[in-house]
C-alpha cells in the first residue's frame, strides 16, 4: 500500500526528530577507531615515514590504493543519481539521497590521502595555483594537479548537487520542528515554500547539473588514471586506463550503495520505501558493471601477455601465479565470479545475495587498486630498482579506519537531513487527473517500474 | 487583512480553485499557490515555467573556460621553461584544467540562477505548515476589501476546502 503524506513526513523524519541510546554508542565506537587513525597520522608526522611501510622504490602503497578506491566508491552517488535523473528512471526516487551522500563523503575521505601521503601536510598548498616568492607556479602538466582540479570540481558540484533537492525537506524538518531545531532548518530551507516557479527552477537546475556532473564523473576517474598511465612503470602505460578505472569506479560505487541501502533500510525500518525491486535493479547494475569489469581485465591481461615484454610479464606472472598470486585470484572471485553467480542467478538476486555480492566487491576493488600500484612499483625495469612492500600498523589502522570515518559521516548525515529525499517520493505517488495530458500519464506510469 | 488563502486536499480541488479565481477575474500573478512536491499533472503547475536558467549555464560555462585558458596562459608564461623545444602554452594538458573549470563554471552559474529567480531566501506573505503535509494552498495576497467576498465563495467552492485569513 502507498503510504500517505502524512505518514512519509513521520517515517523519514524519526531518525531526525528521535534519538537513542544506540546512537551514541555506535558515534563513540566510530568515533574512538577514527581517533586512533588521527593518533596515528599524528605519529607518522611525528617520527616521519619511517614509521610506514612506504620506502624506496614503493612509495605508493596504501595511501594512494584508498585514494583511488575512495574517489571510485564516490562515484555511486552524483553518477548514478545524475543518469538515473536522466532517464527518469522511477525507481531512483528512493535511492537517490543514499548515494548522493556517498560521493560526497567518499570524496572527502579520498581527497585527504594525497594530504596524509605528503609526509607534510601542511605544505598541501603547494599544489594550489598561485604564484609563489620563486616565481614557479605549480606544473598544469602533471596529472596530480589536474586531479585537484577534477576532484575539487566534483566535490563542489556534488556537494551542491546533494543539497538543491534537499531544501525542500529542510523546509518540511522546519514545519515539523520547533525551537533551536526549527532555527536551524529554518536557515537551511532558504524560506522554501514550494511555489510552481521554484519547483521548476529547482528541476531545471537538477536537470543542467545532472547533465554537467556525468563528464565530470567520468573526467575525475580518467584523470586517477592518468596518475599512473602517464608514467613509464611496467602495466601501467595503458591507453585502457582511462574506461577501465572509470568502470571499475562506477563498479564499487554501486556495491558501496547496495550495502549502505541495505543497512539502512534495516536499521531505520524503511521497508515501505526500499524495496527489494530496487535491490534487483541495482543488482542488475552491479552484473552488467562486473561483466565490464572482466572484459577490461581480459583485454589487459591478454595484450601483456601477447606482447611478452619482459619487465611488463614479470609483474604480469607476480601478480597471476607468483608471490601477489592470493590477493589476485582472490581478487577475480570477489569482482567477478561471486557477482556473477549471485546476480546472474535471479533466485540469488535478493536483498542478502547483492550485499553478499558486494562486500566481495568492495574487497576485491580495494585489492585491485592495490595489485596495480604495489607489484608494477617493485618491479620496475632495471634489477636496481626491484623492491618489497610491507604494510606497517600506521597505514592499516590509517587505511581500516577510513571505512569508520565515511560510516560515522553517513550516521551523523542520517541524523540530520532525511536519507530518503520526502518531495521526491511524494511526487513519484500522486494520482492525476482524469483529464491528464497522455504524455504525463505515459511518464507517470513509466515512473512505477 | 493581509491574505486570504484555502487549503486543499488534492490537485483536482486546487485547479479547481485557481480556474474559480481566473473567472471571479483575478490576475494569475496574483494568484499564489504552494504544494509539498511538483504539480506537473495540473495546469497550474505549470505556471512560470519559462526559464533563462539554461543559456545562463552555458555562459557559465564560457566565463569558466575563459578563466582557465587566463590561468594557464598567464601561469606558463610567466615562467617559460623551454623543454627540448616543446610548446610552452600545450594545448592538450591544458584541455583538461579547461574542460573542469567550464563545467564548474556552469555549475555554479546554475546554482546562483536558481537562488536568484526562486527568490530564495526571501520568504513569502503566506505559507501555512499543512503544506508539508501534502495540502496545497491557493490564496490571494492583499485582497481589496471589496472582492473579498467573491474571493471566498471561489475558493471555498471546491469539496473539502479549508479556509483561512490572515
Amino acid at each position: 500500500m502507498t503510504p500517505s503524506h502524512s505518514q512519509i513526513n513521520s517515517d523519514l523524519l524519526r531518525p531526525l526528530l528521535k534519538t537513542s541510546w544506540k546512537f551514541y554508542a555506535i558515534v563513540a565506537v566510530l568515533g574512538a577507531i577514527v581517533v586512533a587513525a588521527l593518533l596515528s597520522w599524528f605519529s607518522q608526522m611525528f617520527f616521519g615515514f619511517g614509521i610506514s611501510g612506504i620506502r624506496w622504490p614503493i612509495y605508493w602503497a596504501f595511501y594512494v590504493t584508498s585514494f583511488v578506491f575512495w574517489i571510485g566508491i564516490s562515484h555511486a552517488g552524483t553518477l548514478i543519481s545524475a543518469i538515473l535523473r536522466l532517464v527518469d528512471a522511477g525507481w531512483r526516487r528512493p535511492v537517490t539521497r543514499c548515494a548522493e551522500v556517498i560521493t560526497v563523503f567518499a570524496l572527502m575521505i579520498g581527497a585527504l590521502f594525497p594530504i596524509i601521503h605528503l609526509g607534510r601536510p601542511w605544505l598541501a598548498f603547494w599544489l594550489f595555483p598561485y604564484p609563489s616568492e620563486r616565481l614557479i607556479w605549480p606544473n598544469f602538466r602533471s596529472p596530480l594537479v589536474w586531479d585537484f582540479f577534477a576532484i575539487n570540481t566534483y566535490l563542489t558540484g556534488s556537494v551542491l548537487f546533494l543539497f538543491l533537492p534537499m531544501i525542500p525537506d529542510f523546509a518540511v524538518v522546519r514545519d515539523k520542528s520547533t525551537g533551536l531545531r526549527r532555527r536551524i532548518y529554518t536557515l537551511l530551507a532558504l524560506g522554501w515554500r514550494g511555489t510552481p516557479k521554484q519547483w521548476h527552477r529547482l528541476e531545471s537546475a537538477m536537470a543542467i547539473m545532472a547533465i554537467a556532473i556525468v563528464p565530470v564523473a567520468v573526467s575525475v576517474h580518467t584523470i586517477v588514471s592518468f596518475d599512473f598511465s602517464m608514467a613509464p612503470v611496467p602495466m601501467w602505460q595503458s591507453t585502457i586506463f582511462g574506461p577501465y578505472f572509470v568502470a571499475g569506479a562506477i563498479f564499487s560505487g554501486i556495491a558501496g550503495l547496495l550495502i549502505a541501502m541495505a543497512v539502512l533500510r534495516r536499521v531505520l525500518h524503511l521497508e515501505q520505501y526500499l524495496h527489494p525491486i530496487h535491490f534487483e535493479n541495482l543488482g542488475k547494475l552491479l552484473l552488467v558493471m562486473a561483466l565490464l569489469w572482466g572484459y577490461f581485465v581480459f583485454n589487459e591481461r591478454l595484450v601483456t601477455y601477447y606482447g611478452n615484454e619482459p619487465s611488463e610479464m614479470a609483474v604480469f606472472w607476480r601478480t597471476q601465479r607468483e608471490s601477489f598470486a592470493p590477493l589476485y585470484w582472490t581478487m577475480v572471485i570477489g569482482n567477478f565470479v561471486l557477482p556473477l553467480v549471485l546476480m546472474g542467478i535471479k533466485r540469488f538476486r535478493t536483498i542478502t545475495g547483492c550485499v553478499i555480492a558486494s562486500f566481495g566487491v568492495v574487497v576485491g576493488m580495494w585489492l585491485e587498486r592495490f595489485l596495480i600500484i604495489v607489484p608494477s612499483l617493485g618491479h620496475k625495469y632495471l634489477p636496481y630498482s626491484y623492491g618489497i612492500y610491507r604494510p606497517q600498523p600506521v597505514e592499516i589502522i590509517i587505511a581500516g579506519a577510513t571505512f569508520a570515518a565515511m560510516t560515522l559521516l553517513y550516521v551523523l548525515f542520517v541524523k540530520i537531513v532525511p536519507i530518503i529525499s520526502i518531495w521526491e517520493l511524494k511526487a513519484g505517488d500522486h494520482q492525476p487527473p482524469p483529464d491528464a495530458h497522455p504524455a504525463a500519464e505515459a511518464r507517470r506510469l513509466g515512473e512505477q517500474h | 487583512m493581509k491574505a486570504v488563502y484555502a487549503l486543499y486536499q488534492d490537485g483536482h480541488s486546487a485547479q479547481q480553485a485557481v480556474s474559480r479565481l481566473h473567472a471571479a477575474g483575478v490576475n494569475d500573478r496574483d494568484i499564489t499557490i504552494q504544494s509539498a512536491q511538483p504539480m506537473e499533472d495540473f495546469k497550474f503547475g505549470h505556471r512560470d515555467k519559462a526559464t533563462w536558467m539554461w543559456w545562463i549555464a552555458c555562459g557559465g560555462a564560457l566565463i569558466g573556460m575563459s578563466s582557465a585558458l587566463g590561468l594557464a596562459w598567464l601561469t606558463e608564461m610567466s615562467w617559460p621553461i623551454n623543454v627540448g623545444g616543446l610548446p610552452i602554452f600545450a594545448w592538450w594538458p591544458n584541455l583538461i584544467i579547461t574542460f573542469e573549470l567550464t563545467m564548474l563554471g556552469a555549475i555554479l552559474a546554475t546554482v546562483i540562477t536558481l537562488v536568484m529567480t526562486a527568490r530564495l531566501g526571501r520568504g513569502s506573505d503566506i505559507y501555512d505548515a499543512e503544506v508539508s503535509d501534502g495540502k496545497i494552498l491557493v490564496g490571494v495576497v492583499n485582497p481589496s476589501e471589496s472582492a473579498l467576498a467573491g474571493l471566498e465563495a471561489a475558493l471555498t467552492a471546491p469539496a473539502g476546502a479549508q479556509l483561512k485569513k490572515i
